[in-house]
Order: C-alpha cells, then structure tokens, then sequence
C-alpha cells in the first residue's frame, strides 16, 4: 500500500522550506491579512453563540462515538446510499482511488470533468492522475482555479489562493483566458469567473465533488460552500462522483444541526455559509442520473489504531487552527510541504505518511495551545503534536544522531501531561524577557535556530487548560 | 464492483475492527445515547423577536426583505420584481399560482430546460422551513431553478421561520432523503484579498417575501 499526501513526498523539511518562504514579503503580507480578516469575523460570531462551547462538545462526542463504531457506520452508509440508487466504491489508498476514478470517468467517454474544492483529491493527486489519461479537470472554486491556471500549489484549506493579490490574479485570468482588457477589482475578476465557467458548467457532463459529511442513517451528502459552484457541479452534469475519507461519516441527519453551525463559523466566520447541499443518491428529475461515491483509506485506519491520536480524524477542515498559529501566520501554507497546513497539518500529514517521511512536522509549532482553543472539535492539537514528537524519536532511536539524542530528552519531558503543562508554564515564564511589543525575535540557545527565522507570537498568559481549570472552579470570567 | 474494490472493502473493515477491538464497551446505541447534547434545541425568544431577527440576518446577507399578508403576496412580489425592472420569472412546479402577479409573463419550472433557466430573468419558489438565528431558507428540489437565474424570490410563511438550526433539523427530519438546499444570502466569494463579493455562480439578488 502507499500512502501518498498530494506532493509532500517530493517537499523539503518543514525548516527548510519555511526559511526560503520567509523571505517572500508579499506571502506574508497576503497570508497576514487573510488569516486576520478570517480570525476577527470568526471572534465575532462565536462570541455572540452563547453555547459554542456545548456545541464543541456535542461535535467532539458525536466524532469520537462514530470513530469507535466506524465499521457500523460506514455499513449503514453503504447500504443507504446504494437502496437510494448511488454507487460505493472503496480505495485502501490514493492509487486506487485514481484508478477507480479514471475508469468511472472513461466508462462514460468523458475527457474532462468539472470539479468543486476537495482537499481529499489534491491529497491523492488525482488532476495528474487524470491528466495522465488524457481528462481534463476544470477546477471551479475561484481560488482553486487561480491555483490551476496559475500552475500553483493551495496555500490554505479554506483560502488556497489567499497568498495572491489582485494583480496577480488578474494577470492568470488574463492569459488563461485570453483576454485583452481585464480591471483588478475582486468584482471584476469574479465576473470573469462567473463568465468563463458558465459555459463549462452547461456543457461538461460529468461533476466531481468531495464531502463535508456523508449521513450513515440516510446515505446522504453534504457539501457545504459558497459560491455556487459546488451546486453547479453537483446539479447540472449527468454524472457526479464525490470522493470522501471515511471519516467523513456522521451517524445520522439531524447530527448536521451541530457541526453546521460549528462549521461555518470557524471556517469563513459567517453564521452560516450562503449554500448547503444535501442529496441522498440520485433524485428522480433532479440532479445527476448517476452518482458514484469513493470512500478513501489512505491511511486513516492507521491513525485510528494509535489511540493517542485518532482523534486528528475528527477535523472537519474549517482551517481555524491554520488562521490562529503563529508559525502558520508567518511562514504560509506552502512551508508545511503538504496540502494539509498549519497545526492540522503538522499532525496529520506525518499520521498519513506513518512518520516515513514530514518527521520535521511535529516540531513545526510552538505549542501555544491556540489551535486547540479555537478547533470546533475540540482536537487537543499540543497534545497530539508531543504524542508524535514521541513517535519520531522512538522511530529515529535506530539512527541515533545527535539530534535524535537531543530529542529523547523532549520526548521524556513531554511525555505526560503534567510534564508537558509544566514544560508550557517554564516556557511561558523564561520567555518575559526577550517580549517586545507582543512578538518574540530572539530567543537563547538552541531555540535560537528557530526564531532567526521568524517573529514568535509570545504564550498566552494563560494556558486553555489553566483558564478551563479557573473556570471549573468557578473563577470564571467568560 | 470491481474484485481489487471488495478487497479494498473487508482489507479497511479488517483494520477498523481492529484498532477498535478495545474501545467499545458498550453497545453502539448505548453510546449515540450518551453524547451529551447540552446545546440550545428549542426557541427562546417571542415569534415577534424571531420574526425580526430573520429579517435583520437576512438584509446583512444583501438580501431583500418584504413584509405581506396572505391578500397581498401578489402585490409584494409585483413590488420586488419592479425593484428589478423584471417582467417574467420561471416557477417553480410546487408554487401556489394565485400569488403570482397579474401581467407577470412565467413559466413553470417543468416546462424550462437549463438553457431557459440559464437565460431566465429570475426564477420565484417558497421553502419547507427559515431559520431565523442563521438568516437560512431551507428549498427542496428545484436545484437548478434556484441556481441558474441571476435573480432568486422566495416566499415565506411566519409559521416556517423558527428560530434555531436545531428546530429546522427536527421539522426536516420527514425531508431527510430529499434534496435539499440551505440558502443564506446570495452566492459570494471572499477569495480575492479577503474582499467579499455577492453572486459568484448562483443569484447575485435575493428577494424573501415574508407572509
Ligand atoms: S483541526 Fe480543528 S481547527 Fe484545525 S482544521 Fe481541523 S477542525 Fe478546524
């Protein structure tokens, strides 16, 4: 079996590449004011959601119930979705997935597709796959299609093209679609957009799609989105197929009414997101007369065997963890040499991987503790993050380099949770006096390395974990 | 179907039963049980409130509000289509047709192809439910009408507006296998510099009658 996580097999250590990345201003400046924007709308409407917090609850326990009952779900899924008239198909790992794909697309004498954002394809590098047989994807989310024409890589789950400005884009939308006079508003180059793919959207016959959930008690789908694109794909061709991980799986309909109101407020900090859809198989006069859904390994029931971090499989991609990160916000998505960024990424790319390859992800955050904060599904990030650094040094213990040497001695400290907040506390104490105005610029030592290439937000005076500890007791000031 | 794909199959149920050999103890139902859900489900506020609140998320999603009785529903939708300098609109099959408008020149969404749909000034529909706390209309089928238009009118009763996303789920519930499309404002985009921009691919005008 390989696992494959997009390109992150050819990318270079996470140090490396974030040292040649932060060089680049203009990156910077762009993923600055993105994850800014995001993270303002964000505080504003979980503040004003008085039981957020019962919501990240529910959300939590509803992921960690369907996970130990997994093979159940995905039973009932199956059948459901097949009785409704869909198709399931299953792929242990990215190959077969693409192959499954490629034959359902060559069945039906197609040569291209039109697609909606799905992180679950760039994972299994499926447009290469396909153009290697001869189809074309259309991709038609507007920032994956700035990707696309571009001939670039996303930079961000949730805004994979935040790292282009305007100009930019201008000039690939220009030369993509041959025009000879373009303005740079945002308004002028969505209409543009809007005009060039109108005309695929009614003409291409088979759609392709991801999932945000997949319904156990129905066989339902559910893509959430924006800009209607995803609802032009999955209403206008005579095909569709949607390709989902199994984790995708929520054990029943009314399960929704959680994570869509957890969802939208992380990922675009809007109440709810301007489209829903749901459909349930194919729907006599109405959408696709064939509908195919892959369901993809690829490594995740590996991850559900190592019980310390199983739940990285409860994200439902909101990007909340990557606006909030400190190391993200300086170094953009691209440093992370996976399509999965920021403190998601770090974890996840190397549990896809089992730790053969990103071994420097793991220490690719500062362990802030922010990322567990904010994450709509309560992943305890930090603690997954030390649960691996673990991982990578019993695994690296063979080669015994210095560095692996250095590394036990982390891997000890952190190795329970009372270490770990002890170590937090220490480093939120000794770091005092190299603050000034809020950002740390140098720091002693070995960890001088790290911040000779970028700003480190400091820790927050108080843990998550001290604060939630306060308010059990009572000293709440929420 | 194919023999490598049902290998695929018990190889992935293989390795969940297994990684899950020492985590169920109790029973899968037992467990969907006991999460706890301590979440508000169930309306706090007076209708007049609620009513408010929908019409307040709705217009900072740039949508358009009118307020209506049952006697004047022709007349509200006569008034928003003048907004827009409409004249014709494509309807939906399940719209009642003693609200249309006298002079409106329609057709019913059966009798409309995509290319109509495509060419279509607006297209008109009511919903199954609105929820107030999101600025949400819930639409059943007519996927593509709702779409392909650059102008959307929907209709809503007082009685379908509740006030929580879990209310909606619990009267959704009969229409779980339908397709369904949860609408909040027009289509929009903050992709380019974090600037956000109404109607990307769906209807850049939205217009809620409120009966
Ligand atoms: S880990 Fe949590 S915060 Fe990060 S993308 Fe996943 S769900 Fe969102």
């Amino acid at each position: 079996m390989s696992i494959r996580v997009g390109e992150a097999a050819e990318a270079p250590s996470f140090q490396k590449a974030a040292h040649m990345l932060l060089k680049d201003d203009q990156l910077r400046t762009n993923v600055r004011h993105a994850t800014d924007v995001i993270t303002q709308k964000r505080s504003h409407v979980v503040a004003e959601q008085h039981d957020w917090q019962q919501l990240r609850d529910a959300g939590s326990a509803i992921k960690a119930h369907t996970l130990r009952f997994l093979d159940h779900y995905l039973d009932q899924f199956e059948a459901a979705c097949t009785a409704a008239g869909g198709h399931v198909h299953w792929a242990a790992d990215a190959d077969e997935a693409n192959r499954i794909i490629v034959g359902l697309i060559q069945r039906q004498g197609g040569r291209e597709i039109i697609k909606v954002k799905t992180m679950t394809s760039d994972e299994i590098g499926l447009n290469r796959a396909l153009e290697a047989n001869g189809i074309h994807p259309h991709e038609t989310d507007l920032a994956d299609m700035i990707i696309q024409l571009g001939h670039d890589q996303p930079s961000h789950i949730v805004v994979p093209a935040l790292h282009k400005n305007r100009r930019q884009v201008r000039e690939i939308f220009m030369q993509a679609m041959g025009l000879k006079e373009l303005g740079d508003r945002p308004e002028d180059l969505t209409d543009a957009a809007r005009r060039y793919l109108r005309e695929k959207f009614l003409k291409v016959k088979i759609g392709f799609s991801g999932a945000n959930f997949l319904i156990a008690e129905t066989g339902g789908v559910c893509v959430v989105e924006s800009e209607g694109n995803g609802r032009m794909c999955l209403t206008l061709p005579d095909v569709l197929i949607t390709i989902a991980g199994v984790e995708k799986v929520i054990p029943t309909f009314r399960d929704l009414e959680v994570f869509l109101q957890l969802l939208p407020r992380s990922a675009t900090g809007e109440r709810m997101n301007p489209y829903n859809s749901l459909w349930t198989g194919v729907h006599p006069d109405e959408g696709p007369r064939e509908f195919h859904v892959v369901l993809l390994d690829n490594g995740r029931t590996r991850i559900l065997a190592d019980h310390e971090s199983r739940e990285t499989l409860h994200c439902i991609r909101c990007g909340a963890c990557l606006n909030t990160c400190p190391v993200y916000r300086q170094t953009g998505g691209h440093a992370y040499g996976s399509i999965y960024a920021g403190p998601i990424g770090a974890i996840l790319t190397p549990q896809l991987f089992d730790m053969e390859h990103s071994q420097s992800l793991p220490y690719a955050s500062s362990l802030c503790g922010a990322c567990y904060e904010v994450c709509p599904v309560k992943i305890n990030i930090p603690e997954v993050l030390i649960h691996l650094r673990g991982r990578v040094v019993r695994e690296q213990q063979s080669g015994a380099s210095l560095e692996a040497i250095g590394m036990k001695a982390m891997a000890r400290v952190f190795a329970t949770r009372r270490r770990f907040e002890a170590a937090q506390r220490l480093g939120r104490i000794a770091q005092w006096p190299f603050i000034s105005q809020g950002w740390i610029h140098h720091l002693p030592g070995m960890l001088g390395n790290w911040t000779a290439v970028r700003d480190l937000r400091p820790m927050p005076s108080q843990t998550f974990r001290n604060w939630w500890r306060g308010r059990e007791k009572g000293n709440s000031n929420d | 179907m194919t023999e490598t794909t049902s290998a695929a199959r018990s190889a992935i149920f293989d390795r969940i039963q297994k990684a899950n050999s020492s985590v169920q103890a109790r029973s899968q139902v037992a467990d969907y049980a006991a999460i706890s859900r301590e979440y508000q489900q169930s309306a706090s506020k007076h209708r007049a409130a609620i009513l408010e609140t929908f019409a307040e998320r709705l217009r900072e999603y740039d949508a358009r509000v009118h307020q209506a009785s049952s006697m004047t529903v022709a007349e509200a939708i006569r008034i928003a289509l003048a907004e827009h300098g409409q004249h014709s609109a494509l309807v939906a099959n399940a719209f009642p047709k003693e609200w249309l408008p006298d002079g409106l020149s329609w057709r019913a969404e059966a009798d409309a192809e995509v290319d109509a749909m495509d060419k279509a000034e607006g297209a008109i529909v009511t919903c199954k439910v609105a929820i107030a706390h999101t600025g949400t209309i819930v639409l059943k089928d007519a996927r593509k009408l709702t779409l392909l238009p650059d102008r959307l009118l929907c209709v809503v009763r007082e009685d379908q507006v509740v006030e929580t996303v879990p209310e909606a789920f619990a009267r959704l519930q009969s229409l779980a296998t339908d397709a369904l499309t949860f609408v909040s404002g027009p289509s929009a985009t903050a992709d380019i510099e974090m600037t956000r921009i109404r109607g990307v691919h769906g209807p850049r005008f939205l217009d809620v009658v409120l009966v």
